[in-house]
């Protein structure tokens, strides 16, 4: 919660935004690959976030909206050559489709809790595995995106700066949105309903529009996101993108930085990212070829904070550098 | 296409289905009395096959007799598991589980990668393309075998919890937690059995499925998508329905493979998962709760 920032957190966030901005100056080209990939967690971390960590509704198949924002505005760009400017709209609008009908499913016959996450599994799956046989789309040999016409942003081709400072914006504006969200009235909602539905519902809030709403927002979002990695990657192929790894994958910087909160996410990335790379690093300079151990590591740092911190490292990290004025919200221990 | 055709795929199928019933048992077991969905389940089994190969390629163990000491150690790291890390997670939000069991799986499925590649590691058995000539079709032998001993391991369990004193008491602590540990029940130790028990229901299917698939770090989470399919398709907690369950999608995995594309045979699983998780959330067997 930006409001919830003491003066000192304000400080530290205006830094942060100063360095990250200026960046790009001297990093080379690895580290601005590295802060890419680390804005870009935290965005689609924030977009699950809003549905998982606000609304209380978890999804375990988010790789569906990242795969369906890349496949929709990649098929535009070489199938009619529209820009992902505009196919961007598209996407989300697929997306959200898909999104809306889960959610439908999901809210109106009353799946909750692990059921309505089996239920996001079963549609990206289910999708994943239709995508390996649409042969518009590339089927499993997958769909690739030429890279010669560099430079012309307005179709968003064009080098790592140009990903960098559009990874930056969205993930900045993910965590606008975020913080602007948590004090709205449907914020408000989200939080009644993550606590005790039954309660909320008592009360008078309509859950299915506000967990509805919550949907959309989160799989919009992401779908920006396969937009993004479609066009930055240069190409897609369905059992990477729409893979229950990646779901996996997009959800660990919100839970390890500390589920329902606005820096959680971005906390999560810059801790798990770096490491991450510095594991793949490691074993690369010993000359080991191991294709598990970044997974292994990934593996043991979701159990560890889950059994050491369950509420995230934000909150604590807030505490002990008094970042702000309040605790900032928790999900229910 | 003729008929006997058909009906050996549906036969082969029938005997798959049993094998998955016994891993998805485990779940049902599992979720049925601790409450907590253990995510982890396909990596185990996956864990379990990789056993049954390594007892057969190192002292040539058939696993349909490797299948009773992998299922004991199996049982006693349901047990140490239980007690050590997944009882201070009981009752606790549901994400926070699915998040412990998740990072598990994710460790199992790399260290199996790391240790044994990605290449499959199939066993030859010296009876392995034997089989029955039952009246026009044609079945075999190892699919045979392992669909039967998947079916006593089952109805062993079964006997267990029907029968015996901690069985009873291990459904009394299902049935009424709160209840149980009025009357002097040990909970805790009863839970960690139940998890045990999962597990050898796990370590034994994974020693079957290991005659009838290739081990392979990648079906880890192919087969807890199965089992949960299996569970929720049979109805949570319902012993039977686990079993209905697995024949159920044995066989339109074995359908589709047949009309479909065999690629495809998961996304008739996911649909069925799909249907039932709206007309029918309690499973075919289960009570709506």
């Amino acid at each position: 919660m930006i409001g919830a920032l003491n003066a000192r957190g304000r400080v530290l966030l205006a830094a942060l935004v100063a360095i990250l901005l200026a960046a790009p100056l001297v990093a080379d080209r690895y580290l601005v690959s590295v802060l890419i990939l680390i804005f870009y967690f935290t965005f689609v971390g924030q977009a699950w976030n809003l549905m998982m960590g606000f609304a209380g509704q978890l999804s375990l198949g988010h790789a569906l909206y990242v795969g369906l924002g890349g496949y929709v505005s990649a098929l535009l760009w070489l199938k009619f050559g529209i820009g992902p400017w505009l196919g961007v709209f598209a996407a989300v609008a697929v997306a959200c489709a898909f999104g809306a009908a889960i959610g439908w499913l999901g809210f109106r016959f009353g799946i909750g809790g692990v059921y309505f996450a089996l239920l996001t599994i079963a549609f990206a799956e289910f999708t994943r595995i239709a995508f390996d046989h649409i042969d518009y789309a590339g089927a499993a040999g997958g769909l690739f995106l030429r890279v010669d016409d560099d430079g012309r942003w307005w179709n968003l081709r064009g080098g790592p700066l140009l990903f960098y400072y559009l990874a930056l914006a969205l993930a900045a504006g993910a965590v606008v949105l975020t913080a602007w969200l948590s004090r709205t009235r449907l914020g408000y909602q989200w939080l009644a309903i993550r606590e005790d539905e039954a309660a909320a519902r008592a009360l008078g809030i309509n859950a299915f529009r506000a967990k509805m709403t919550a949907v959309l927002i989160s799989s919009a979002m992401t779908a920006v996101g396969g937009v993004f990695t479609a066009f930055y990657n240069n190409n897609l192929f369905p059992n990477r993108v729409f893979d229950i790894n990646r779901s996996i994958e997009l959800i660990l910087a919100p839970v390890v930085g500390g589920l329902g909160t606005v820096f959680g996410p971005v906390v999560g990335a810059f801790i798990l990212t770096p490491l991450g790379e510095a594991l793949t690093a490691l074993t690369d300079r010993l000359g080991i070829n191991a294709p598990g151990v970044k997974a292994v590591f990934y593996g043991l740092a979701l159990m560890t904070i889950i059994v050491l911190k369950p509420s995230g490292v934000w909150p604590w990290l807030a505490r002990v550098l008094r970042l702000t004025e309040r605790r900032p919200t928790e999900p229910r221990p | 296409m003729n008929a006997s055709f058909v009906l050996e795929v549906i036969v082969q199928g029938v005997l798959n289905g049993l094998v998955y019933g016994l891993m998805a048992l485990g779940l049902s077991v599992i979720f049925g009395v601790v409450r907590v969905v253990n995510f982890a389940h396909g990596e185990f089994t996956v864990a379990a096959m990789y056993a049954a190969f390594l007892l057969f390629t190192w002292f040539g163990v058939d696993p349909f007799v490797a299948m009773v000491p992998i299922a004991l150690a199996f049982f006693a790291i349901g047990y140490g598991l239980q007690v050590t890390l997944v009882h201070r997670f009981v009752g606790r939000a549901e994400h926070e589980q699915f998040i412990l069991l998740v990072g598990l799986a994710i460790i199992i499925v790399n260290g199996t990668l790391l240790i044994f590649g990605a290449d499959a590691r199939p066993i030859r058995l010296s009876y392995g393309f034997d089989s029955f000539l039952v009246g026009p079709i044609i079945v075999d032998k190892v699919r045979l075998y392992a669909a039967s001993a998947a079916l006593a391991v089952a109805a062993a369990l079964f006997l267990f919890f029907r029968f015996t004193r901690t069985g009873t008491a291990i459904r009394a602590c299902a049935d009424n937690l709160v209840g149980a540990a009025v009357v002097g029940l040990d909970v805790r130790r009863l839970y960690a059995l139940t998890f045990g028990l999962g597990l050898a229901c796990v370590g034994a299917a994974g020693a079957l499925m290991e005659t009838i698939a290739d081990a392979k770090p990648e079906l880890g989470p192919v087969y807890t998508l199965i089992a949960f399919i299996i569970v929720i398709v049979g109805g949570l907690g319902s012993m039977a329905g686990a079993l209905i369950g697995g024949v159920l999608i044995g066989v339109s995995e074995a359908l589709a493979g047949l009309f479909l594309a065999p690629s495809m045979k998961s996304m008739v699983s996911f649909a069925l998962l799909i249907l039932v998780l709206v007309l029918r959330p309690q499973g075919i067997m289960g009570r709506r709760v």
